[in-house]
């Protein structure tokens, strides 16, 4: 929707802001990699579990999608919403959440010794499988909701008055849908999940579970082998970028129809229907929602032993936040298009740890990185969620324009009136919903300054992982309820704002 | 506006108003931060050098090669001895100008680049209540039939994973891989950091972490609790010593020299113990703070030069994945 020469702009500012850094890394190396043994199972192993990761999240989120589609019950924004917050949790904060509830000493094993039935061991592919799931479940469901929301509602209507079967309706109505969402959701949660490092190896149970992000961090850290570092950053990216023109590809986009712009309502549905949508959403919540609330009470009673320095970076944080959402949903705005959808995978498709280094190089000659890192946290936390808001903004945007773009020829609307009258009353929703999914996702990211932070400057995952790194486990639980506080509270406001009169 | 400045200004750095000369230490994040021992000796040595003290944290090693010539540390803290040999091979540092004689450390330390400041052995920390039946050596632990969980660091990501695999290295040698496949079972999982496997010990997912001998003095300090214990093997532990070294290019010679100095000190000394729970580098036991003293020690150390450590290194995680992949 934005003019088109903007769309370019951004789009080669962002492949620069990503290809840039890495050049600069492999620069710096003065040796050529290559990859040993070690570095091709670390690579199949990460193919291996994004793949499977994306699969189930996706296949998961089917029926809770449908059922949150069609079900209509007292608190069903609220789960809604919930479903944005397992997403935004640091990495550490939410494997102890799911511990307590799968791990040796959890509740499943718990009731499992009690009912004398063996255990359950955590830890193996289908444990990081599990997390995964955890982490992407609400991700693809609120995705696929949206994708749902497009589906004119004069169709519904006319598949009942016709009285198709269910599987005729699937296939006539839904699927189409489903045919543009779900790739593109599959797509980037694989991304997403190729970069994953400590929940791969913690639950994976050892170095069977090792992927590339973990080469890389090994590569910069001990082996100081920044022409490796370089090379498996480049076989991400490649992965990344592949993932996400396949899934282009694989959508069509072209068969969404027309309709009256109205809001779906509810529709019949047998009791075997409901009875199905019922238990999705609760499973749902219970796999969603304990281990939250595990994590949320055991830190509350320390959150006011917190000392001052955590809540400082608790509001630089939220300072952080708050500018990466306004960076991201600008970026986002100028890439709705196909090949902006591609783009915008570049955000997460780079290591943070070879992105914060290639930025290190780069503005190191000119200025003190340190003064900056902040800056960067929030550049870098930007173009992380930008694949998401351009996720979640596109499927309206598609909808606005095949909707209305035809009427407002016919009016003669000019380019301002055509945004303030038609887009904006109806982005408004997906936007909210974007920017609560940036800032919180912004406020639970460690990132970059991890590598080039200091105590002055530190934010508040940052002040977790000191917190855990010198013993203060009590400390940190607070810290991480905080955290969760924090996440939720600016996911909960985006997304009200957005669905304010809408 | 005001509250815009307000934000930037918690966003961008606070320019120094101080004019006396800055000392830039790099450290590591434990180092640095409000937990660690970081704010108290830049305070006890800023009262003896009318300079300003600044910490840079961060990944040190990589950062400081990174940077190269160009890097505005003066000194650098918290390096390890297993990667050394990369840090001297980069001629960034140069001699220290201290006594090594007067260190107390387990071991003969002739170094005169990197200066160490505290030791500990890597460790498998317990809770007496979970383990009432500790393994009493690393043989009994190896060949035990119960059920003992661990969980353990890996020796890619995490400097005390890295000191796990030598450590096994140095007491079996040659039978390395085939004491990784008896363990192999035992090990509930690998974390990247040594922090991730604390929280899972200490959240009751495992029955012994990897960890350091001081590690129980923090629970019996900072929390009264007597229930966390290191089993002592007498095979050897293997030391972790953390160095100091200055930067060769520095703008403050003196100021980094009296840094140099300022760690073989007593003031600099006691205020380790209790700020990294680690034994401190030059300080007799028997000034040591209670609750150190009383800590089990082993009698036997096992430590790799730099060199030794540099050319096994590769070979022992290579076992330890192989062992630990099937």
């Amino acid at each position: 929707m934005a003019p088109r020469s903007l769309s370019i702009i951004t789009g080669t500012l962002l492949c620069s802001f990503v290809i840039v850094p890495l050049l600069a890394v492999w620069r710096h190396a003065d040796a050529s990699a290559s990859l040993g043994p070690a570095e091709w199972a670390a690579l199949r192993f990460t193919i291996l579990q994004a793949f499977l990761s994306a699969l189930l999240s996706c296949f998961l989120a089917l029926p809770v999608a449908r059922a949150l589609s069609r079900t209509q019950f007292p608190g069903r924004r609220l789960v809604i919403k919930l479903m944005g917050a397992p997403f935004i949790l640091p990495v550490i904060v939410a494997i102890l959440g799911l511990l307590a509830v799968f791990g040796q000493n959890g509740w499943l094993n718990a009731a499992l010794r009690s009912l004398e039935m063996g255990s359950f061991s955590i830890y193996g592919l289908h444990g990081v499988l599990l997390a995964h799931v955890f982490f992407n479940l609400p991700l693809a469901t609120r995705l696929i909701l949206l994708g749902w929301a497009t589906i004119p509602q004069e169709r519904f209507r006319l598949a009942q008055h016709l009285a198709l079967t269910p599987s005729a309706r699937f296939r006539l109505i839904e699927w189409p849908m489903l045919r543009v969402v779900l790739p593109s959701a599959f797509a980037v949660i694989f991304v997403i999940c190729l970069s994953s490092f400590a929940v791969a190896l913690t639950l994976g149970g050892g170095p069977k579970s090792t992927t590339l992000e973990l080469a890389i961090y090994q590569a910069f850290r001990f082996e100081l082998d920044f022409a490796k570092v370089a090379l498996l950053g480049l076989i991400q990216l490649g992965l990344s970028l592949s993932a996400a023109i396949l899934a282009l590809r694989m959508a069509h986009e072209d068969q969404l129809g027309i309709g009256f712009d109205r809001p779906i309502d509810c529709e019949a549905r047998s009791v075997i229907q409901k009875f199905h949508d019922t238990l999705s959403i609760f499973l749902a919540l219970m796999f969603l929602g304990i281990p939250l609330l595990l994590v949320l009470a055991n830190g509350l009673s320390n959150l006011s032993s917190l000392p001052v320095a955590v809540w400082m970076a608790a509001l630089r944080s939220v300072l952080i936040a708050l500018g990466a959402t306004v960076l991201c949903l600008l970026l986002a705005l100028c890439l709705l298009s196909r090949s902006g959808e591609v783009l915008a995978t570049l955000g997460i498709a780079v290591s943070p740890l070879l992105l914060g280094t290639g930025l290190f190089l780069i503005a190191r000659p000119f200025l003190n990185p340190f003064d900056i890192s902040l800056i960067v946290t929030l550049c870098v936390n930007a173009l992380m969620s930008l694949p998401f808001a351009v996720r979640i903004l596109r499927p309206e945007m598609i909808k606005i324009v095949s909707n209305f773009s035809r009427l407002s020829l016919s009016l003669g609307f000019s380019y301002r009136s055509w945004v303030r009258w038609v887009v904006w009353p109806r982005l408004r929703r997906p936007l909210g919903f974007a920017a609560g999914l940036t800032a919180a996702l912004s406020v639970g990211d460690l990132g970059v300054i991890a590598l080039f932070g200091d105590a002055e400057r530190a934010t508040l995952p940052f002040k977790l992982y000191q917190l855990m790194g010198s013993y203060r486990t009590e400390q940190a639980a607070g810290c991480a309820s905080l955290l969760l506080i924090l996440s939720f509270s600016f996911f909960w406001i985006f997304d009200f704002w957005g669905r304010r009169n809408a | 506006m005001k509250y815009f400045t307000f934000a930037l200004s918690l966003l961008t750095a606070s320019t120094a108003l101080a004019q006396s000369p800055i000392l830039t230490v790099y450290a590591p994040d434990y180092f640095a931060s409000e937990w660690g021992p970081g704010p108290l000796i830049e305070a006890a040595f800023e009262e003896t050098c009318s300079c300003d003290l600044k910490f840079k944290t961060g990944d040190v090693l990589p950062r400081i090669i990174l940077e190269g010539e160009r890097t505005e540390a003066d000194v650098v803290i918290g390096l390890n001895t297993d990667i050394t040999k990369k840090a001297r091979e980069t001629g960034l540092f140069e001699p220290h100008r201290q006594d090594n004689t007067k260190l107390t450390l387990p071991i003969d330390w002739t170094d005169d680049v990197f200066l160490p400041f505290n030791y500990s052995h890597t460790a498998f920390i317990y809770n007496t209540k979970k383990v009432t039946n500790p393994p009493t050596s690393f043989d009994a632990l190896v060949n035990s039939n119960s059920d003992l969980s661990l969980v353990i660091q890996d020796p890619r990501s995490s400097i005390s994973g890295l000191a796990l695999v030598l450590w096994v290295k140095a007491v079996y040698g040659d039978k390395a891989e085939k004491v990784w496949e008896k363990l192999a079972p035992k090990i509930l999982t690998v974390t990247k950091g040594w922090s991730e496997s604390y929280g899972l010990f200490s959240a009751g997912e495992a029955d012994m972490v990897l960890s350091y001998t001081t590690s129980p003095a923090y629970h019996i300090l900072a929390e009264g609790d007597l229930t966390k214990k290191a089993a002592i093997f007498p095979e050897g532990h293997y030391l972790m010593v953390e160095l100091a070294a200055k930067v060769a290019k520095t703008d403050v010679p003196n100021l980094a020299n009296a840094f140099m100095a300022f760690i073989l000190t007593e003031r600099f000394q006691n205020l380790i113990p209790e700020g990294n729970w680690s034994l401190p580098s030059a300080l007799p036991k028997n000034k040591w703070p209670e609750g150190f003293q009383e800590l089990s020690m082993p009698e036997n150390v096992l430590f790799y030069s730099e060199e030794d450590a540099a050319n096994l290194r590769k070979e022992a995680i290579e076992e330890w994945r192989r062992a630990l992949s099937q």
